[in-house]
């Protein structure tokens, strides 16, 4: 057992994968001698050389076409976008290639690659720096996108999408990069990748969350306990492949459910959540699904983002909503005109 | 200034102010150019063998568009020099990242032609396996497949083989950011790759002059640091023996090339297009006279490399190219529906397994004119 935090599980297991096989490549913006603006690769240009670990001229779409011709010639590359907002220069790149490759090719041709995000607020950062762009990619055909909420599967997670045969966006909640855990890696604990978890049982509302909401949610279950009320929480850790299997047989069991992320919630990740639980679970459904989501605003600036981000509180006032009695739900009868 | 390279090393970068040619217009032998071998008799014969058989393939590929076999055809008349310069520069092991209008060089670099067409006549994208021919997918998005050269040039340095990629690219692709990216990274790299521009003058219907202030595409290499030339896209003597020297140049570990040929597309950017509304005839006959085909043919037949009886000979061989396409072409091409879930991924994800499902079953209920789909 040891005590470390996401960050430094995030560079372990790019270490572990440097040594596991000697095909992965780890690329991409001050990655090497520096370590990365987050340090996730720490170390790593110096332990395994400027062949394994290297910095690229400054240019992300750059970044994923090199990569993307790199797996085409028998290579694993890892490459760091440096934050969420700087990855949209590749936007064409991963969108009409990596995500392509294989079904143009009738499978002829895989590209085992991964693109590391880091993502989503909550860091007190700057403009372009806290996107939550998970939806663009899992819109996508043909990519994973990842997300982990633990330090443990923080680890397992990234080993799994490098020894993945497809690519996978891997996004890491940045503001988790500091949470510690002791953790065990020489034995795996967490369930296989496209598989979601039920990291908090309970009997009468499922949280569905990932990545950075994942906490929050937890502590909102937490604060429910007192109040009476029992709260599954769901942690997805894989948005694509999504796990429809968990998701609903927890929803079927307690009959109310509320998804929280923290993008935007137009269109979003959140949105499909919903759609599908009540697809599949409506006769179970004691109450609409609900979504705490960010608002449909550009990120806001530092000072602000308290406002934006789902809170603990508004996690419980939506779990209040979920119609435990018969009275009307006020917001919902005026319209927001109250 | 430390650090500033000398002169000498950016007047090796610089291209020619003039394209390098080996042969006039009319045929005829032009002084030859300096620093440039010309390439042997009995290659020059074998690429217009090629050129023939390029041409009348691409001929074949607009009649069945006309006749509804392909949903669309961007010909590359006027551009056979270009195209099969670059397959007779490469080796089998190089890699060749093409563009949606480079089905001529495909075909002759021996890939099948009705494998070359799976993506115009819409049965699947790709229809060749990348890997078995070391050729990637044409490429539609612009100068995208420029930086998929980059990587894997990168990739075969890396794996000490001495390997090198081509890209093709056209001229409106030189103003795509990727295209710059791809020549800065490999540069730094110095990966064994070479850049080839076809510019044929025109981005569907933008002309060059619209397109770019710089006097020549060719001259987009300097600011990377990377060495560039310039060849007259319808002398295949010239664009062969510029193209094999970049190769050399890559193979041997001294970094990326830059080519840039001035050529011209004949035809309109695909049947869908009409050039009348951008370009005058008198243009389009201004280049006809400086065919590529023709052009070679006249010098090999001067110069006794060539004559009569072996030019029937290849155009016979050529027809019958053409008829053996025809009716493969022309034959049923089954497609099979429920195939559209299977290469997503490597493994089909849950969700994808129950759409398949369920196309499956509308199939099923579906008449029997679904029948093998």
């Amino acid at each position: 057992m040891a005590t470390m935090t996401m960050a430094q599980a995030l560079n372990r297991a790019l270490r572990d994968a440097l040594t596991a096989d000697e095909q992965v490549l780890i690329f991409g913006e001050d990655v090497g001698a520096l370590g990365g603006v987050f340090r996730i690769t720490d170390g790593l240009t110096r332990d395994f050389g400027r062949e394994r670990c290297f910095d690229t001229p400054l240019a992300e779409a750059g970044i994923v076409g090199l990569a993307v011709g790199l797996a085409m010639g028998g290579f694993r590359p890892v490459v760091e976008m440096q934050f969420d907002a700087f990855a949209y220069p590749a936007f064409e790149q991963i969108t009409s290639h990596v995500a392509k490759l294989r079904n143009r090719t009738r499978g002829r041709v895989s590209l085992p690659m991964v693109i590391r995000v880091p993502f989503a607020g909550g860091i007190g950062g700057v403009e372009h720096h806290c996107d939550s762009s998970e939806a663009y990619y899992a819109h996508t055909p043909g990519l994973k996108v990842l997300t982990p909420a633990t330090v443990e599967d923080a680890y397992w997670l990234l080993r799994d999408a490098i020894d993945d045969p497809d690519p996978v966006v891997f996004m890491e909640p940045k503001r988790r990069y500091w949470s510690k855990a002791e953790v065990d890696l020489t034995r795996r604990r967490p369930a296989p990748l496209g598989r979601a978890e039920v990291v908090r049982t309970g009997r009468d509302v499922t949280l569905v969350a990932y990545g950075p909401s994942v906490p929050v949610a937890l502590e909102a279950a937490e604060a429910a306990e007192e109040d009476g009320i029992s709260i599954e929480v769901v942690d997805l850790r894989s948005i694509v492949p999504f796990d429809d299997a968990t998701v609903t047989e927890s929803v079927r069991r307690t009959g109310r459910c509320v998804v929280v992320q923290e993008a935007q919630g137009f269109a979003g990740v959140g949105a499909e959540i919903a759609a599908r639980i009540q697809e599949r679970a409506f006769h179970s459904l004691a109450a609409p699904v609900l979504r705490v989501a960010g608002f449909d605003i550009p990120y806001p600036p530092p000072k602000l983002e308290h406002a934006h981000l789902p809170s603990v509180e508004r996690i419980l006032d939506a779990v209040d909503r979920l119609q435990f009695d018969d009275e009307p739900d006020e917001l919902y009868l005026t319209g927001g005109r109250a | 200034m430390p650090g500033q390279p000398p002169r000498e090393a950016i007047q090796n970068l610089l291209p020619a102010p003039e394209p390098v040619r080996f042969v006039n217009e009319d045929g005829s032998a032009a002084p030859p150019p300096e620093g440039y071998r010309r390439p042997a008799d009995d290659l020059l014969r074998e690429a217009y063998r090629r050129m023939v058989l390029g041409r009348r393939f691409d001929a074949q590929a607009t009649t069945l568009t006309r006749q509804g076999q392909l949903a669309v055809y961007p010909s590359s008349r006027g551009q056979d020099a270009c195209q099969i310069g670059a397959v007779l520069a490469l080796r089998d092991d190089d890699w060749l990242f093409p563009t949606y209008r480079d089905s001529m060089a495909l075909v002759s670099r021996g890939i099948d032609p009705v494998e070359v067409l799976t993506l115009l006549r819409g049965d699947w994208h790709c229809g060749y396996d990348p890997h078995a021919v070391h050729t990637a997918p044409q490429c539609t998005p612009l100068a995208t497949q420029t930086l998929h050269a980059a990587g894997m040039a990168e990739a075969l340095r890396r794996r000490g083989e001495d390997g090198v990629a081509l890209a093709m690219v056209g001229d409106g692709g030189t103003s795509e950011g990727d295209f710059h990216e791809a020549l800065n990274f490999s540069a730094v790299f110095r990966s064994p790759v070479v850049y080839f521009v076809q510019n044929n003058q025109y981005a569907i219907s933008v002309p060059l002059a619209q397109q770019t202030a710089a006097p020549a595409l060719a001259f987009k290499g300097i600011g990377y640091g990377i060495r560039s030339q310039q060849v007259d896209g319808n002398d295949l003597v010239a664009v062969l023996s510029v193209l094999a020297d970049a190769v050399e140049y890559a193979r041997g570990g001294h970094g990326p090339v830059l080519v840039e040929a001035h050529t011209y597309r004949m035809d309109a950017h695909t049947n869908a297009d009409d050039a009348t509304r951008y370009r005058d005839d008198e243009e389009v006959e201004r280049w006809r006279a400086a065919d590529p085909v023709a052009r070679l043919e006249t010098l090999l037949l001067t110069e006794g490399l060539l004559d009569a009886g072996q030019i029937s000979t290849i155009r016979d061989e050529a027809e019958q190219f053409a008829a053996a396409l025809r009716t493969r072409m022309n034959a049923e091409a089954p497609v099979v529906a429920l195939e559209l879930f299977d290469h997503v991924f490597a493994e089909p994800t849950p969700q994808l397994r129950e759409q398949r499902a369920r196309l499956a079953a509308e199939l099923a209920a579906a008449p029997a004119t679904q029948e093998g789909h």
